[in-house]
């Protein structure tokens, strides 16, 4: 089976070139073996912030010019990563997702703990302030499901008391949440945000919240609401009449399985073709080039390409694999770049910077990927595999996938 | 094929980050069912130390296998509920779950008063009846029996002309192809035909998800090793084993050894479906489609859960976007509700309908002019459920080929 570019791996780096490609008119094909790292999305979009010594970055496109040559987004160039980034609100918005943003600068997150933290855009629903003096309110009302753990209204109250709220936790019991309670390892996020679904029973919270409500101007709810409709939480919040906070759990999040299923449905839409846990087992390749890959469910059907494009994330995403000693990549066994001692993978202290997560695919200035020291003329890797950046420490996630999307696609697109 | 496995279904693997149970379709209907992640490697862990952590709800489990579709860790979270339920139930089948399984004794014996069983069993008083003695839910409308089976028309009308083809293929056809739609194997047997391809029957048995699905694992067994055994033979003989429904031909590739412990590995790889089998030919230019120039058609394609899981869509899609004349839309993946046997039951009833609801809206929305899918059960329940006439995409293929054209450009 022919397309025009096969693209392996199914998270947000793979949707964004699969859909640029497809809007040029590229026939695509996506293979993906299980969900991705939205899945797990804090709901916001980082693009960079905090330079590798560690220095905070307020305005990303400001900082970009200081990254190391190497790193993804000095391979793109500044020039194109401003072009690139006036664009992604638009590319999102096109397709039902809206992200907002203060002009470029970075923004704050409030967290499930009760801290603020740097990012780009975020999903519409997520609480995003211009900085975290911004003032909130005067009282909180935090408000759980009685027996939900992934959120935890203390660490919520602690963080929203140092900014000055006075703050009150309630819980709250419905019938059909307290269902799910007969299972607890199943009481989770996305659990409840499948009862909140059905109008009765967002309907029920949000009078059960306005009936609790007493002086107070500020309610923080679980982010719970708007798993395919993100106008729930509208409603909701006319329901309470206070500003509502729906502040991130413990992952699934809510809001990033929501962008999954739309970006995926958007590619579909215009025309692409996702095989959904498939995965992509081996290749062929000759004179410098893949012909063809090979997935585990198509088995003998070959599939084949003009280009390929590796997005099959991290290690978290099994796109690379590590042994004693040794980072591999499986599928096409490209060169991976990695400290060879492995105790200078990783700090013992889990919140420190780990390098094994800077670890990635070796690229040339193109994202055209090596094997054996040997360039793969049409093989391009992007997303969390690109090496040469640590984006948990960066604060780049997303922006690196997005960026190497656009700029591989573009590559493709131009010829 | 490469073996993954780590540990038993690979539960090991597991993260518990919880995205399967975003993709369950039990879990927001039915409050009753722990959701996949519990119910499959969470339990697991506990069970092996103690059987006495076995639950029996994990009978709410429709086997749709999208759990494993979307698991980033390659889970098969399904194949460890089914076979929780193998090694650790103790409920024993009811008298309404073994007719339900046996969809092919009730078949044998339902055929000889086809026309009497049809319509007792759509009138209100015979309902009332098996809703209460046996607890089959008086809503549903049983698919009909027909007085003439598949193979009885194949051995009148087709075998004496299949020797004229060198080139073969073993069909599987399943219960529903034999006792209620033979036009389905028909369709099999001219499109076979029609691009070179002589068809062998085989001495099958059901493949017998209904009995996996019912607890009747013994006789679920003894099917399998039946079949596989045939398949042996036929597959030894350079034939493919080619099927039109999408659930036995999961079943037999993946079930057989994940839930049943049954070794397939000398056939499993040559198992497959009609849709794969023609797109492969015409793809590596073995075979040619000609169609009928006036063939006209809006289609919606609602793929069932075991073709997600097999990932096979991607060939229907192809074929049947192949036919000029037809404007296809494939629906949102989802669960129509009936998996097999599991809507038929009272107790499923209201669930089932629950978990369709997103399928049936879209079909009524769309309004097409008829719905193809490759599952017989899918059929039954969308036709009941909407009104609108399902088709298996080879029907729908046989119908809008030229067959005497398409006869001519693969004889060579
Ligand atoms: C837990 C977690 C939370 C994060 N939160 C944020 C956040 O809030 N904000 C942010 O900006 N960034 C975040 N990130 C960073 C994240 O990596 C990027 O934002 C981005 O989503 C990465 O996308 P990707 O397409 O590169 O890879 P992924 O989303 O990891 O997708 C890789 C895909 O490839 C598939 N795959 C792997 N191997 C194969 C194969 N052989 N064949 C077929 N498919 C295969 C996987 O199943 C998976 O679907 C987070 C990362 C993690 C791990
Ligand atoms: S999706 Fe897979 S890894 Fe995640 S909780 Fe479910 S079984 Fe575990
Ligand atoms: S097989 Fe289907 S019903 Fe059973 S746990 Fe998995 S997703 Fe849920």
């Amino acid at each position: 089976m022919k397309f025009d570019a096969i693209i392996i791996g199914g998270g947000l780096s793979s949707l964004v070139c699969g859909i640029r490609l497809q809007e040029a008119g590229k026939q695509c094909l996506i293979v993906s073996a299980g969900q991705n790292a939205l899945h797990f999305s804090t709901g916001t979009f980082g693009l960079l912030g905090r330079l590798p010594d560690g220095t905070a970055v307020e305005e990303p496109l400001l900082d970009i010019p200081k990254l190391p040559e190497n790193h993804p987004y000095s391979k793109i160039g500044i020039e194109r990563i401003k072009e690139y980034a006036v664009g992604v609100i638009p590319f999102f918005g096109k397709y039902g997702i809206k992200l907002c943003g203060f002009n470029g600068a970075n923004g704050w997150r409030f967290t499930p703990m009760g801290t603020f933290k740097p990012a780009w855009l975020a999903l519409e629903e997520i609480p995003f302030f211009k900085s975290p003096d911004e003032v909130i309110g005067h009282k909180a009302l935090i408000v759980n499901y009685a027996g939900f753990m992934d959120f935890n209204s203390v660490f919520i109250a602690e963080g929203l008391e140092k900014k000055g709220l006075s703050c009150r936790i309630e819980s709250v019991k419905l019938k059909v949440v307290e269902n799910l309670r007969a299972n607890p390892t199943e009481m989770r996020s996305i659990n409840i945000a499948r009862v909140m679904e059905q109008e009765e029973c967002w309907k029920e919270f949000g009078r059960t919240v306005h009936s609790l409500l007493k002086d107070e101007d500020v309610v923080v709810v679980p982010e719970v609401f708007g798993l395919n409709n993100p106008l729930v939480c509208d409603w909701v919040r006319e329901m309470i009449k206070a500003n509502v906070l729906f502040v991130g759990t413990m992952p699934p999040s809510v809001a990033g399985i929501r962008t999954q299923k739309l970006l995926k449905k958007a590619f579909e839409n215009i025309g692409g073709t996702f095989l959904m846990g498939d995965e992509a087992l081996g290749s062929s390749i000759s004179d410098g080039a893949v012909t063809s890959i090979k997935t585990r469910n198509l088995d003998g059907t070959l599939l084949e390409a003009d280009d390929f494009v590796l997005a099959s994330g991290h290690l978290f995403a099994h796109g690379l694999v590590a042994s004693t000693g040794k980072i591999e990549e499986p599928v096409f066994g490209l060169d991976v770049d990695f400290v060879p001692d492995r105790n200078g993978w990783y700090d013992k202290n889990f919140f420190e910077k780990q390098n094994y997560l800077g670890f990635g695919v070796v690229t040339d200035s193109r994202f055209r990927a090596f094997r054996n020291g040997s360039l793969v003329d049409n093989l391009y890797v992007i997303g969390s595999e690109v090496g040469g950046c640590n984006s948990l420490n960066e604060g780049s996630g997303a922006g690196v996938a997005i960026m190497t999307a656009l700029r591989v696609a573009d590559e493709i697109i131009g010829g | 094929m490469e073996k993954k496995e780590v540990s038993f279904n690979n539960f090991e693997q597991c993260i518990k980050c919880t995205v399967c149970t975003a993709y369950c379709p039990v879990v927001p209907v039915n409050p009753r069912f722990p959701g996949p992640k519990q119910a499959g490697p969470d339990e697991e862990r506990l069970r092996l130390k103690n059987k006495m952590f076995f639950d029996e709800n994990l009978k709410y489990c429709l086997n749709c296998k999208r759990c494993e579709v979307s698991c980033p860790s390659g889970v098969n979270i399904a194949d460890l509920i089914q076979s929780a339920r193998r090694r650790y139930s103790a409920a024993t089948p009811t008298l309404r779950d073994t007719m339900l399984a046996n969809t092919d004794v009730m078949g044998r014996l339902a055929r000889p008063f086809a026309p009497i069983v049809n319509s007792m069993v759509a009138t209100k008083p015979v309902k009332a009846v098996m809703d209460v003695v046996l607890d089959i839910d008086k809503n549903r409308t049983f698919p009909n029996y027909k007085a003439h089976g598949f193979v009885g028309w194949f051995n009148r009308e087709a075998r004496s002309k299949q020797a004229a083809y060198s080139k073969k293929v073993a069909f599987f056809h399943g219960c529903s192809t034999e006792f209620q739609h033979p036009e389905v194997g028909k369709a099999f047997v001219e499109v076979m035909n029609a691009v070179g391809y002589g068809v062998e029957l085989m001495n099958e048995e059901c493949c017998g998800v209904a009995m996996i699905a019912n607890g009747l694992w013994n006789q679920a067994s003894r099917h399998a090793k039946h079949n596989v055994a045939v398949f042996e033979k036929m597959v030894g003989e350079g034939l493919p084993i080619v099927a039109t429904a999408s659930t036995c031909t999961f079943t037999m590739r993946d079930e057989y050894p994940h839930v049943l412990d049954i070794d397939n590995s000398k056939v499993r790889d040559s198992i497959t479906l009609v849709e794969k089998f023609l797109f492969d030919l015409i793809d590596a230019g073995k075979v040619t489609l000609v169609f009928k120039k006036d063939y006209a058609a809006r289609i919606a394609y609602h793929i069932p859960c075991h073709m997600e899981k097999l990932g096979w869509s991607i060939f229907t899609k192809r074929l049947m976007q192949m036919i000029p004349g037809v404007s296809f839309t494939v629906l949102d993946s989802g669960c129509c509700g009936i998996a097999g046997t599991y809507g038929f039951k009272k107790e499923n009833y209201e669930y089932s309908q629950e978990i369709g609801r997103p399928v049936f809206e879209q079909i009524r929305a769309l309004a097409p002019d008829f719905v193809c899918s490759e599952c017989d059960t899918c059929k039954w329940q969308i036709e009941m459920s909407t009104g609108y006439k399902v088709l298996n995409p080879i029907v729908i293929l046989a119908e809008a080929l030229d067959l005497p054209a398409t006869t001519a450009a693969n004889r060579r």
